[in-house]
């Protein structure tokens, strides 16, 4: 298997043997930057593409059918669209934060992108605190939408601003509490190290009812985390029209919603590798003739499945509930996610003391 | 008691949810169920209501004749002065003159399909049409003269 | 807050608002919005999310249609009430219908009653399936819209064939109805009992039983019983609040003396209250459809009437339940062949003018539950 540090000192070594120094940054700089934003072009597209056949689909329709086939180009010709709209900014809005502010939620999606494995030895940056890292970084996430909000010069988005910033700062704590279960019973915060203590079994396995517990918690947390329905309470079309981006049009919109899709695919992708494994396959016990058929599957053909499913789960949520009260909003963080994450922590460090799981 | 209320309430609304999933994720299996009409693609087989009320319209028969008189109870039945009958006045062959209509003119943009006029008429000389795409470049093509040009009156109507 | 005297493009400062204390945080819900419905302009004072004050703002769709009838014959009249509560189209021309018989003192035969009443009763459940859908999207789920209009489709295409439209048909004629039903339409209104009585559990599951949508809509607008007749709420909303206030049953008329319902009542007085009076009225109208569909008499289905109709000099009112509450036509007549003058009263003005009574104290998400359960239609508050 091919790994990312292979590729990268293959290009590294043909560059330095063509150019001077300052050359050669400068083109993998280049080169990094255009995967990164072709990385993001794709999943946005896929994901749009997903999200409204899902819908559709839910809701007894077809979906997008005219562009391609099946329709699989109509998120290609939204962003043509998007691309020629103009970018409007409004009067009395304050400039220069109404631009920076879907820059920002976009740089705090591709930040986050950094300690995710996607396959084996397939990570940009194995950091030892990858966990730690992305509890962190996702928390700037909110500056974003606060400055949309505050800079927009618009009630409706002032409001769904201030909605958003009480919701991301308490469903923060529950999503960390879960991720913290997991990480009690690695006993490390780095990415590779997680997935790798999953090679005999997926924690949601290995760590039976209270594991389960705190990926429930995660997925809800998760939902909230990047404002999607049933918590899309900062958007909330039909109380305020769009929030926190109803100023917005053109491009500068269209990052916004990449970066929410970006986030959703990063939050999946996070719960994919805590609880369920990963890259690593699907293993039963000593089944070894099974073991071995599930191996032959790619690594990352696990991960994006894994993901994916979650992605799908979590769209399965929008087009079913209808939307919290932001005091029910609260309420269930502060009432219920917290307490039962708080007594779960204590259920898992007990499990891991007592080695209870498998 | 209030920890067991606690947990009934936990449990009782991940049931409900897990209910609502279970429909949605039928309906996302179960694509047989979809009822979308792909419209322009199915214009051909599109077959609309036979009393649909689409627009205003007068036969005529294979000879270019009418049935209407111009008796203007079209015109009077109309609401909202959709329908103008100018008529004029024929020579019959044994030199009586004879009241017939020029022009129906029908505006089809100030029509809101009440039916009236179908009602009103006694010598069933219009009816409703089961068109629908009427949308024009020019509005000006929306008012219709609904007598085919050099068209007369249908022998024995009256 | 800090937003309302915030210094504006053009360097001045915006007044404070009339009537409004210093650091109110006032936003315009509306006319363009989407849980408004059509152009209903709402200016909400706010207390962070808390609302201090609704002030409902008329008039963006007022077409003046009780002037316009005054220059319309009574035949001409009736179609544009059609445009007044769009969805319950059926029913507003017949009240007026009724009212033009009422004062030529014209008998409409037998079928033409039963094939009224069966056309109300189906518009009746389109609109409460309508607004079914409506109103968990306000609650933002989108799914339940879909798949109310699904069962709403078959009603259309069942109007489609009798009357020819979909929305405003133009059905009810002084004297009877315009035409013979369908050779279909027995067959189609079975098909769509049928598949309503299949369809309508899910609604239960989708919706009602949702956790989530509960804790949205109980507790949530209390209308007491007293509010609900002082403020002369009609309709579902007032049944909501244990008022029996169902015209069919209170001023039977056309024939619903003979027919088997049952008024429903509920005493929630919340907004869940208000949802499951029409959930469950849509039962009702089922049951009276089921009763009739196979008992249409034979005959004519309009009366012989003169060709100019001319109403003796004098008033006349009528009134009817539409799927919204009571709808009333009031005519005074000088014995000419249009009106002298016309009233109509509608059930959502009235139902709107409580908002503001409802609405103070709770969050901005609770005032689109509670303009979704007040069920209005704004062209029928304007007129």
């Amino acid at each position: 298997m091919f790994s990312l540090a292979d590729i990268s000192k293959t290009i590294d070594t043909w560059l330095r043997l063509h150019l001077n120094d300052t050359w050669t940054l400068v083109v993998e700089m280049v080169i990094a930057g255009v995967s990164v934003i072709g990385l993001f072009a794709v999943l946005g597209l896929v994901l749009v593409i997903m999200e409204r056949k899902v819908s559709a689909w839910i809701q007894i329709r077809l979906g997008p059918n005219r562009v391609g086939p099946k329709g699989m180009f109509q998120s290609l010709a939204d962003t043509v669209k998007l691309l020629v709209k103009e970018g409007l900014t409004p009067d009395g809005a304050d400039k220069f934060l109404f631009n920076l502010a879907p820059l920002i939620a976009i740089v705090v999606a591709m930040l986050l992108m950094a300690p995710i494995a996607f396959a084996k030895n397939f990570q940009l940056w194995d950091m030892n605190i990858g966990v730690l890292y992305i509890t962190a970084v996702s928390s700037i996430m909110v500056i974003s939408v606060l400055m949309a909000g505050w800079a927009s010069n618009n009630k409706y988005s002032l409001l769904g601003a201030m909605r958003s910033g009480a919701q991301i700062v308490s469903y923060e704590l529950s999503a960390g509490l879960s991720i913290i279960a997991i990480v009690i019973l690695t006993g490390s915060l780095s990415f590779n190290e997680i997935v790798q203590s999953q090679a005999d079994g997926w924690w949601i396995f290995k760590g039976h009812i209270p594991v389960i517990i705190a990926f429930v918690i995660f997925i809800i947390a998760a939902t909230a985390e990047t404002n999607r329905a049933p918590f899309d309470l900062a958007e909330a079309e039909s109380e305020l029209t769009a929030g926190f981006h109803t100023e917005y049009s053109g491009m500068k919109f269209a990052l916004f919603f990449l970066a929410e899709y970006v986030n959703v695919f990063i939050v999946c992708a996070i719960g994919a590798t805590l609880f369920l494994g990963g890259w690593m396959p699907f293993h039963i016990g000593h089944w070894d003739a099974f073991n071995h058929v599930m191996d032959f599957i790619p690594s990352s053909m696990w991960f994006f499945g894994k993901t994916f499913f979650l992605i799908f789960l979590i769209m399965w949520f929008r087009w079913t509930f209808p939307r919290l009260r932001i005091d029910q909003l609260l309420n269930l963080e502060w009432k219920y996610l917290l307490p039962i994450s708080m007594f779960n922590i204590l259920l898992v460090t007990a499990m891991a003391i007592l080695k209870w799981h498998f | 008691m209030y920890i067991i209320n606690y947990i009934k309430t936990v449990f009782s609304t991940v049931r409900s949810m897990l209910v609502g999933m279970r429909r949605t994720g039928y309906y996302f299996t179960h694509h047989k169920e979809i009822i979308t009409e792909q419209y322009p693609d199915n214009r051909d087989t599109l077959k609309m209501a036979d009393r649909f009320k689409g627009e205003v319209v007068m036969p005529h028969d294979e000879k270019n004749e009418h049935r209407c008189t111009g008796c203007t109870a079209c015109e009077l039945a109309c609401p909202n002065g959709t329908i103008k009958v100018i008529t004029k006045f024929d020579i019959t062959p044994e030199g009586k003159k004879k009241k017939a209509i020029d022009k129906l003119v029908y505006h089809l943009e100030l029509c809101t399909m009440c039916n009236l006029c179908i009602v009103a008429c006694p010598s069933d000389a219009i009816k409703m049409a089961q068109t629908f795409e009427h949308s024009v470049f020019d509005r000006n093509e929306l008012t219709k003269v609904l007598n085919n040009p050099g068209s007369k009156i249908m022998d024995g109507v009256e | 807050m800090y937003r309302t005297t915030e210094i504006i493009s053009d360097g001045t400062k915006n007044p404070p608002l009339e009537g409004g204390e210093a650091g109110d945080f006032i936003i315009n819900v509306g006319p363009q919005h989407p849980a408004t419905h059509g152009v209903l302009h709402l200016v909400i004072t706010l207390n962070g999310e808390t609302i201090k004050k609704v002030e409902p703002h008329l008039g963006y769709i007022h077409r003046s249609i009780e002037k316009m009838c005054e220059s319309l014959t009574y035949r001409q009249f009736i179609y544009v009430t059609s445009r007044m509560d769009y969805l319950s189209s059926h029913i507003n021309n017949h009240a007026c219908a009724m009212c033009v018989e009422k004062g030529m003192q014209i008998e409409v035969p037998a079928r033409a009653r039963v094939i009224r009443i069966l056309m109300d009763e189906l518009t009746r459940i389109a609109s409460h399936e309508l607004w079914l859908g409506a109103m968990a999207m306000d609650l933002g789920a989108f799914t339940p819209f879909f798949h109310t209009f699904r069962e709403r489709e078959m009603i259309n295409e069942i109007m489609e064939d009798t009357c020819g439209a979909r929305l405003t048909m133009n059905y009810m004629v002084p004297g009877g109805v315009m035409q013979d039903i369908h050779p279909d339409f027995q067959r189609k209104v079975k098909d769509f009992v049928k598949q309503f009585q299949r369809k309508i559990g899910e609604m239960d599951e989708i919706v009602t039983g949702n956790t989530i949508f509960q804790n949205r809509m109980k507790g949530v607008g209390i209308i007491t019983r007293e509010d609900a007749i002082s403020f002369g709420c009609t309709g579902p909303v007032s049944r909501g609040s244990g008022v029996s206030s169902d015209t069919r049953k209170l001023f039977p008329y056309e024939g619903y003396e003979n027919i088997e319902f049952d008024e429903v009542i509920e005493t929630g007085c919340d907004s869940f209250a208000r949802y499951m009076i029409r959930i469950r009225e849509m039962q009702q109208s089922i049951r009276i459809i089921e009763q009739l569909i196979d008992n249409i008499p034979e005959g004519d289905f309009q009366a012989k009437t003169k060709a100019v109709l001319k109403l003796p000099k004098g008033d006349f009112f009528q009134r009817v339940e539409t799927a919204r509450g009571q709808f009333g036509v009031y005519i005074v007549s000088e014995g000419g062949t249009t009106p002298y003058r016309i009233k109509f009263r509608s059930p959502g003005f009235s139902n709107l003018s409580i908002l503001d009574h409802i609405a103070r104290g709770s969050k901005i998400g609770d005032l689109v539950a509670m303009m979704g359960t007040l069920d209005l239609v704004i062209p029928d508050i304007d007129r």
